[in-house]
């Protein structure tokens, strides 16, 4: 994966599981990489795998029972939740940046549609 | 988090000039510390004051609470910035006088080391390459399991592949209970790997702090960091 130097990274780890978690990847109880493997995956230190756990954690995304792990938390809906959360962030940055650009509601919702049936993910 | 190493207000001073003035910072254990700055900046002469090697005109230096000596070198595994290998001995000798030297060395790591470095411990030192050199005193220095691991400039002579197999290593030998102090000038590659950074001008510290909050702090990787600390001395020295 490739990381922004500009940001802190365990920030950028949160992100990458909580969008796992949004599109379905990563379901509820399931459990993530140890956070050496991770680690070892993603080529940077330990310690920042281990803050981005602690953050998601803090967060209530993933808990860690005693010595068993690190796992997906919380109710059937946290998927959805999270989707609609980094869809509105997502959304919003961006009608932000046309709204500077001069853009009016009703041209950002057309271009958005546009948009909708020509961009590919 | 207890401090594994802990240096307090030290000072160094070579006849006239003043290789390090009052420099003071803290480690903790399970960290792996960037120590980062141009070519004169101090770096090599810190390090070999926390390897025992010289000896602090004032302040003090700690490692797990002992002052360097010949207890702390039994813990700590220094990799100086030239090579101190016997150009006579082959890579396996070379491996027999650390075990030899050092409690903490552990054979079986060393041979898997070389294995994954790609050398043999028939190999004579003399008939290496430099980036080889470098591959073999880096495994050395991490066959020990030390508490301390102090490495300077361990990059210089190796090739993008042979940074990116040591960084696996390192990674993947990672011990909560290890420490690590880094010099090197390859920071762009490097710096995700630093809990820590202290940047060191003129031998004193012009910025020290967690690397994830300094990118936080300043929207900048460790790199432009470095640049924006140190380029107006380099343009000045041009």
């Amino acid at each position: 994966m490739e990381f922004d130097d500009k940001a802190p990274i365990y920030v950028q780890i949160m992100d990458l599981i909580k969008q796992r978690i949004a599109s379905g990847e990563l379901k509820v109880g399931e459990q993530l990489p140890s956070v050496r493997d991770l680690a070892e995956q993603l080529v940077v230190n330990p310690n920042t795998v281990q803050k981005a756990y602690l953050g998601l954690e803090r967060e209530g995304y993933v808990a860690t029972p005693r010595g068993m792990g690190t796992f997906v938390t919380g109710d059937r809906d946290v998927a959805d939740r999270l989707r609609e959360r980094l869809a509105r962030s997502a959304v919003e940055s961006c009608v932000a940046t046309l709204r500077s650009l001069g853009y009016s509601p009703d041209e950002i919702a057309a271009l958005a549609a546009e948009a909708a049936r020509e961009v590919q993910p | 988090m207890s401090e594994l190493v802990e240096v307090v207000h030290l000072t160094k001073r070579y006849l006239t000039n003043a290789a390090l003035s009052d420099v003071s910072f803290q480690l903790p254990e399970g960290h792996i510390m960037g120590l980062l700055g141009p070519n004169g900046s101090g770096k090599t002469t810190l390090m070999k004051i926390l390897g025992g090697l010289l000896y602090p005109t004032s302040g003090s230096v700690f490692i797990d609470g002992v002052q360097p000596g010949i207890q702390t070198k039994a813990r700590v595994s220094f990799l100086p910035d030239v090579n101190q290998l016997n150009r006579w001995m082959s890579v396996g000798e070379a491996g027999d006088f650390f075990h030899d030297f050092y409690a903490d060395f552990e054979p079986q790591r060393f041979e898997d080391l070389l294995k994954v470095m790609g050398l043999t411990p028939e190999q004579k030192i003399g008939a290496l390459s430099k980036g080889m050199i470098e591959k073999a005193r880096l495994s050395l220095v991490f066959a020990r399991k030390a508490r301390l691991y102090i490495l300077d400039e361990p990059f210089g002579g190796l090739d993008p592949l042979a940074r990116r197999q040591i960084l696996d290593a390192l990674v993947a030998d990672f011990r909560p209970d290890a420490s690590m102090i880094v010099s090197t000038q390859m920071v762009g590659e490097v710096e995700r790997f630093f809990d820590d950074v202290v940047f060191l001008g003129s031998g004193s510290i012009v910025l020290s702090g967690e690397a994830e909050d300094l990118r936080a702090q300043r929207s900048a990787s460790i790199e432009e960091i470095y640049r924006e600390v140190y380029g107006h001395v380099e343009t000045r020295q041009v």
